[in-house]
């Protein structure tokens, strides 16, 4: 890139900027946006997943369906040669850079999709209940514990599912899905309102 | 709504796989070298069993692996799910 | 009358919290815990519908989930409103509002039931038989007539305001019934900690034990220990249960749907809660304690309102403290007659007579009739009933004779009530469900659950086990067995013992005897069809030899009912008019679900907004403001045009097109599929996929790709760029986008595992903003940093990386509208406000948005085609005018070798062509045949069809593109287009309308 004097980046919208913002308060079941995150595609054999935690700051994780977490980053496993590297608030582009530089020639995929998908937080003693009427797993803290994602369903939308806590989880939408993945979350809530 | 063993992520609910037809059925390594005939058997022949078939899954609202699974195309029931290049596996008939 | 059929004591209605309801429009008075059903008949009225052919007066015949008859209309008004309400299963609520159904003017006075007289006139298969003359009147004439008078409640017109939530749950084991059998099950799975749901129809638990008042089970009366157990079951964390909650259907590998009720018993539910919840259960184990549904005896007019089952009566009176008359008549043909007799006796309703089909009925219960001092008559049939709107009186006969059905005088005695009981069958509708095979049990006369296929078990009556004692060791034994298969801790034993009076086993399947003449007798087999002895016999001297053709003939056990009361006694009838073994008759198929079950739940949430995903772009909130139409593109919501001032559709487009072909225009390309492939062998993997050669092609280049199944066809195309050696910007098209990669995908993992590259979907990274007209590069000179987009650093099909407006973009210099035109791609939070600057700056310059119908008009005038428009999965790239765009030197890509077939390359193919009317002003309809004499004999061969048809506003004329056989062997040739009121002359001519240099393209 040509050394040049950068305009500001111009404002950035979220297609949960409305509807986020009108979200009632219902302790049982929260509901909030999470924030700009960078998130990265990681794709590759063992030792490209080993060299990109260290550069990533986080292991990759190795056992199916789990994520590692430190200083607020997350690693998640989303298949045997794929992993989503989540930072929020971070800029994507210096940590491509350097997880890129850190690789070399080892074969490695690192695409920047942070702006594929939005972040939602769904917290409270009823979460996993109103998760259930639309994700068909068992979200029991014995089958889908703390520290577990998966890639999964929500009713007809496709969502990574992460539980940060007993009763909180993480979900990362497509972006043109967060709309419904929202209204029918803010549906599955309202008999805690 | 089948339950189905994924070889990575275990046992998930059928919503999140889709179908990949008959299993075994490698793509030629030099199709030019194929007669019509065989070219044709390997596009649109397939064995259509009652019983046991080797198919292929994959998991698409999950870890997004395609794999292959025997499955009783009578019962429904599978009989084993194992990952892409390992045999089909040797099964008895008496097996569930 | 209000009120004069309740016991002063008894029941577990709630006598503190009285509820008014009205029926008809008349006002009453019930208690909590009562039914419509049961508080009907504590007023004295039996009388509640009309049956369904014949509107003949009905009553209630059971007290649970089997009622055929007893069909209300239950209205909170307007949408919520639901028809065809079982009484016995609507729970009374302060200010229920029901009607009855299928009458006019009144229940009491009904107009149809002419058609009871017209009877001889309607026999089973009467509508195959009967209305087929004058041909045509049928639809017109009769058909509407029928359904008029025939028929159940009416659904509401409104939409439904409630809402419906569905549910996913996991358990260990899952118990259906809440009876002893349900109840020990429970007990034992829930004591090896195992995660146990425990589910019942009802509104509270316990099955028969609700009207049970003599049993005890170990050492408890039945009532106390029923408190103790479910107290116990809802102490436990491992425990759920779930009352007011049907399991309605038996789905593979353990899936159980259930509809629980939350709100329908509630005076004033809270709008929060949904109406209803659809569980889908999936179990590890399964217990099925769904428990024996009383049988009724098939005599003439066994319908009248006042004839009902004996267990049932025995209920209203024990668990509902209503007498269901002052005077009964039993006829039974097994013990539990007997016992229905006793209590009603004891709860002060006077017994008449017991006739009992059995000759010499034995047993604790029979005896202590007599002991009672009650009129048993062993031997002796009821052969009919008398009354008009309720029984007045049972007519008696004496059976002389084993099979003879040789008959003493009749004698009338009279009544109020009788109470039949042909014995019980077992409900094995889940187990049926579940894909089990019945077995016949000839001593218990019914069908039993044999081998089961999923992981389920049957205890208690619905496997023909009625003893209490042994309905609970088994239940527990089987909660046990059920825990321990799903891996839960070991069960302590516990003997649970009951002391109560057994009923036996004896029954009774068929017609019963009677000195009527046949053709006008009717005794009913199924109530709620209408279905008589007499239609079942009938079916059988036509010839109808297996009961599933008996079962659609006359249909008995059709519909809501599912044979519950009446599938064992069609088959006694069917057997016995055939002189054929039960079983070789065969057994319908049970179907879910169980009982009636309501359209919202199957909808729950997907309704309005939220029945799909609307996907929208990052510049959707814009075009919606500005106004602009929009259509749906797979699950996308696309701008299609932008009206301004009252344009239609031709007017904007035509503007649009101008502006673009003119100036400037701005179109929002951000739905296009974009697929991100990465590696070291990112380029030889292109190779495979696409027909095109891509080693060459360098950094910074863009290339138009195609993409073929391996049958050859063309599947999906895009333009590709080359953002690195080992990286590649794919695009696919809008609807492609998914299949595409999946295709990707499958040959990347199974059969080039081997190729050290990885494929990332990116389709909702970018936003991409088209900007294409001759003024394009000077909108976004000044916007545009870090690139040189001049006409000679960035040539046509050229790729850069810079910044936009401040963002970040991959700057696309491509055309698909044949004039100068970029598409710049910046990450989608940014979609929106730099598309809003571009277009700020291009308002200097003229700039117009333009939508996906005039960049349909422009790729069209250029020839350009639309995979799944003008492909229809049977092109080649050479049938499409894309034979350039096939690496002929690669050895190998996916369709290659089909290509290479003889027909792959037959001069008759189908080929892409350009299409113009004689007469300019003509648009020909998508779709239409070319042919080249429309007045050729039938069939006129077809050679081809219109597959894109537009007004071209740049050329004033219309301009259609086509597929046709040997089409650019024909180009300068005249066809024609027949359309049913005219014959349209065509000229085919090349594809390309406009520009065929492409030299504004360089621009």
């Amino acid at each position: 890139m040509l050394d040049i004097s950068r305009r500001p980046l111009p404002p950035a919208a979220s297609p949960l900027d409305a509807l986020a913002g009108a979200a009632k308060a219902v302790p049982a079941a929260s509901l909030r946006a999470l924030p700009a995150s960078a998130r990265l595609a990681f794709r590759g054999g063992e030792r490209a997943a080993g060299l990109a935690g260290i550069a990533f700051g986080v292991e990759l994780p190795r056992e199916a369906c789990r994520f590692n977490t430190a200083s607020g980053k997350l690693a998640l496993w989303l298949g045997p040669d794929e992993w989503v590297l989540l930072a929020p608030g971070l800029d994507p582009a210096p940590l491509f850079e350097g997880i890129e530089a850190s690789l070399g020639s080892e074969p490695h995929a690192l695409v920047d999709i942070s702006s594929r998908s939005v972040g939602i937080e769904l917290s409270g003693a009823r979460a996993a209940f109103v998760l259930n009427q639309g994700c068909p797993l068992d979200l029991s803290t014995a089958a889908f514990p703390v520290g577990m994602c998966t890639r999964t369903i929500f009713a007809k939308s496709e969502i990574v599912l992460i539980r940060t806590a007993p009763d909180a989880f993480q979900i990362d939408v497509w972006r043109s899905f967060a709309a419904y993945v929202w209204g029918l979350l803010e549906e599955a809530r309202r008999e805690f309102e | 709504m089948l339950i189905i063993n994924c070889p990575w992520c275990g046992d998930r609910p059928e919503i999140e796989f889709r179908y990949g037809g008959e299993a075994h059925i490698a793509r030629p390594a030099d199709p030019a070298t194929l007669s019509d005939e065989e070219w044709a058997e390997f596009l649109y022949n397939r064995t259509n069993p009652k019983g046991r078939h080797a198919e292929r899954w994959r998991h698409i609202h999950g870890c997004g692996r395609f794999f292959n699974a025997v499955r009783d195309t009578v019962s429904d029931f599978f009989v084993a799910t194992y990952k892409p290049g390992e045999p089909r596996p040797d099964l008895k008939e008496t097996q569930p | 009358m209000s009120g004069s059929f309740r016991t002063p004591v008894g029941g577990r209605i709630d006598r503190l919290n009285p509820v008014s309801f009205s029926f008809d429009g008349h006002f009453y008075r019930g208690f909590k815990g009562d039914t419509l059903a049961s508080a009907l008949l504590a007023n004295g009225v039996h009388l509640i519908g009309r049956s369904f052919k014949y509107h003949r007066p009905r009553g209630v015949i059971s007290a649970g989930s089997d009622e055929p008859n007893a069909l209300v209309d239950v209205s909170r008004g307007g949408g919520r409103t639901t028809p065809n309400l079982r009484a016995t299963q609507v729970e009374l609520y302060e200010g229920l509002a029901a009607e009855s159904q299928n009458r006019w003017p009144s229940l009491s006075f009904d107009a149809g039931a002419m058609n009871d007289l017209a009877a001889p006139f309607l026999p089973a298969g009467f509508y195959y038989k009967t209305f087929m003359w004058p041909a045509g009147a049928w639809k017109r004439f009769y058909e509407p007539k029928i359904r008029a008078m025939a028929g159940l409640g009416r659904a509401p017109v409104e939409a439904d305001p409630d809402r419906y939530t569905q549910h996913y749950a996991h358990s260990d084991v899952l118990v259906v019934g809440s009876g002893p059998a349900g109840l020990a099950a429970a007990l034992a799975a829930a004591a090896s900690g195992a995660k146990v749901i425990l589910v019942d129809e009802q509104a509270e638990l316990g099955g028969s034990l609700l009207a049970e008042t003599e049993a005890t089970i170990e050492g408890k009366p039945a009532k106390d220990w029923l408190a103790d157990t479910v107290a116990a079951l809802a102490a436990r964390d491992n425990v759920t249960l779930m009352t007011r909650t049907t399991a309605f259907g038996y789905f593979p590998h353990n899936m159980i749907a259930l509809a629980e009720r939350v709100t329908e018993h509630l005076p004033n539910p809270a709008a929060t809660l949904p109406r209803e919840r659809l569980w889908q259960v999936r179990a590890k184990e399964v217990v099925l304690a769904t428990g024996a549904l009383e049988r009724p005896l098939v005599f003439p007019d066994n319908d009248r309102p006042g004839v009902m089952l004996a267990d049932a009566g025995r209920t209203y009176l024990n668990r509902y403290g209503v007498q269901p008359g002052r005077r009964a008549v039993v006829f039974t043909a097994c013990d539990a007659g007997y016992r229905a007799a006793l209590d009603l006796a004891a709860g002060g309703v006077t017994i008449a007579a017991i006739a009992d089909l059995r000759a010499a009925p034995k047993g604790e219960l029979p005896a202590r009739a007599l002991a009672a001092g009650i009129d048993v008559r062993p031997g002796t049939a009821v052969v009919g009933t008398k009354g008009r709107l309720r029984v007045s009186a049972a007519e008696l006969a004496k059976l002389r004779g084993e099979a003879a059905h040789g008959l003493g005088p009749v004698e009338r005695i009279a009544c109020d009530v009788v109470l039949m009981s042909g014995g019980f069958t077992p409900s094995v509708h889940l187990f049926s469900q579940s894909r089990g095979k019945l077995a016949y049990d000839p001593a218990l006369q019914c069908y039993v659950p044999g081998a089961s296929v999923e992981r389920e078990r049957s205890t208690g009556a619905c496997r023909g086990i009625y003893g209490l004692t042994a309905v609970l060791e088994d239940g527990y034994a089987k909660g046990e067995a059920a825990a321990h298969a799903a891996g839960g801790g070991p069960v302590p034993a516990r003997e649970l013992t009951a002391e109560a009076t057994d009923t036996g086993t004896d029954g009774f399947i068929g017609a019963t005897p009677h000195p009527r003449n046949p053709a006008f007798a009717k005794a009913f087999v199924d109530w709620q069809n209408d279905v008589t002895s007499k239609d079942i016999k009938l079916a059988t001297r036509e010839g109808f030899r297996s009961i599933e053709h008996v079962k659609r003939y006359t249909t008995t056990g059709m519909a809501t009912d599912q044979g519950k009361t009446s599938n064992m006694n069609a088959l006694g009838i069917v057997s016995e008019a055939l002189k054929t073994p039960v079983p070789q008759i065969g057994l319908t198929t049970f179907r879910p679900p169980f009982t009636p079950t309501t359209f919202g739940i199957f909808a729950g949430a997907a309704r309005g907004d939220l029945f799909d995903p609307v996907r929208t772009t990052p510049i959707h909130g814009w075009a919606a403001e500005r106004g602009a139409a929009f259509e749906d593109v797979a699950m996308w919501k696309r701008a299609h045009y932008f009206p301004k001032g009252g344009e239609d559709m031709h007017a904007a487009v035509a503007r649009e097109c101008r502006a673009v072909r003119t100036n400037v225009g701005i179109f929002d390309a951000s739905t296009l599929g974009k697929i991100e492939i990465v590696g070291p062998d990112a380029a030889e993997f292109m190779n495979r996929i696409y027909t095109n050669a891509w080693s060459k092609l360098e950094p910074g280049r863009l290339r138009y790709g195609v993409m073929l199944r391996e049958d050859g066809f063309v599947t999906d195309d895009g333009v590709i760029g080359r953002m690195a050696p080992d990286r590649f910007h794919v695009t696919t098209t809008t609807g492609g986008a998914p299949r595409v990669l999946a295709m990707m995908e499958d040959y990347l993992q199974t059969e080039w595992p081997d190729l050290k590259v990885w494929l990332t979907s990116t389709t909702e990274q970018w936003a991409v903003i088209a900007v294409q007209g001759p003024k394009a590069r000077e909108v976004l000179a000044p916007l545009v940093e870090g690139i040189d987009i001049s006409k000679e650093a960035m040539p046509h099909m050229s790729v850069r990386e810079g910044r936009i407006c401040g963002a970040p973009t991959r700057l696309f210099r491509v055309s698909f509208t044949g004039e100068l035109g970029f598409e710049v791609n910046v990450p989608a939070e940014y979609g929106r406000a730099v598309w809003e600057q571009i277009y700020a700056e291009g308002e200097r310059h003229g700039i117009c948005p333009y939508g996906t119908e005039t960049m349909h008009v422009l790729r069209a005038e250029k020839g350009y085609i639309i995979v799944g428009q003008e492909t229809d999965g049977t092109a080649t790239p050479d049938d499409v005018g894309l034979g350039w765009a096939v690496g002929k030197a690669k050895k190998d890509f996916v369709g290659k070798r089909s290509l290479a077939r003889a027909a792959m390359s037959a001069p008759d193919r189908k080929q892409l062509v350009g299409v113009l009317t004689t007469d300019p002003n003509v648009v020909l309809e998508e779709g239409a045949q070319i042919v080249a004499d429309p007045e050729a004999p039938v069939p006129v061969p077809m050679l081809g069809h219109v597959t894109s048809s537009y007004h071209s506003a740049v050329l004033g004329r219309s301009i259609a593109l086509a597929v046709v056989k040997g089409g650019r062997a024909r180009i300068g040739s005249k066809l024609v287009v027949p359309m049913p009121d005219r014959a349209i002359e065509i000229e085919i001519t090349d594809p390309i309308f406009y520009d065929p240099k492409g030299e504004r393209l360089d621009a």
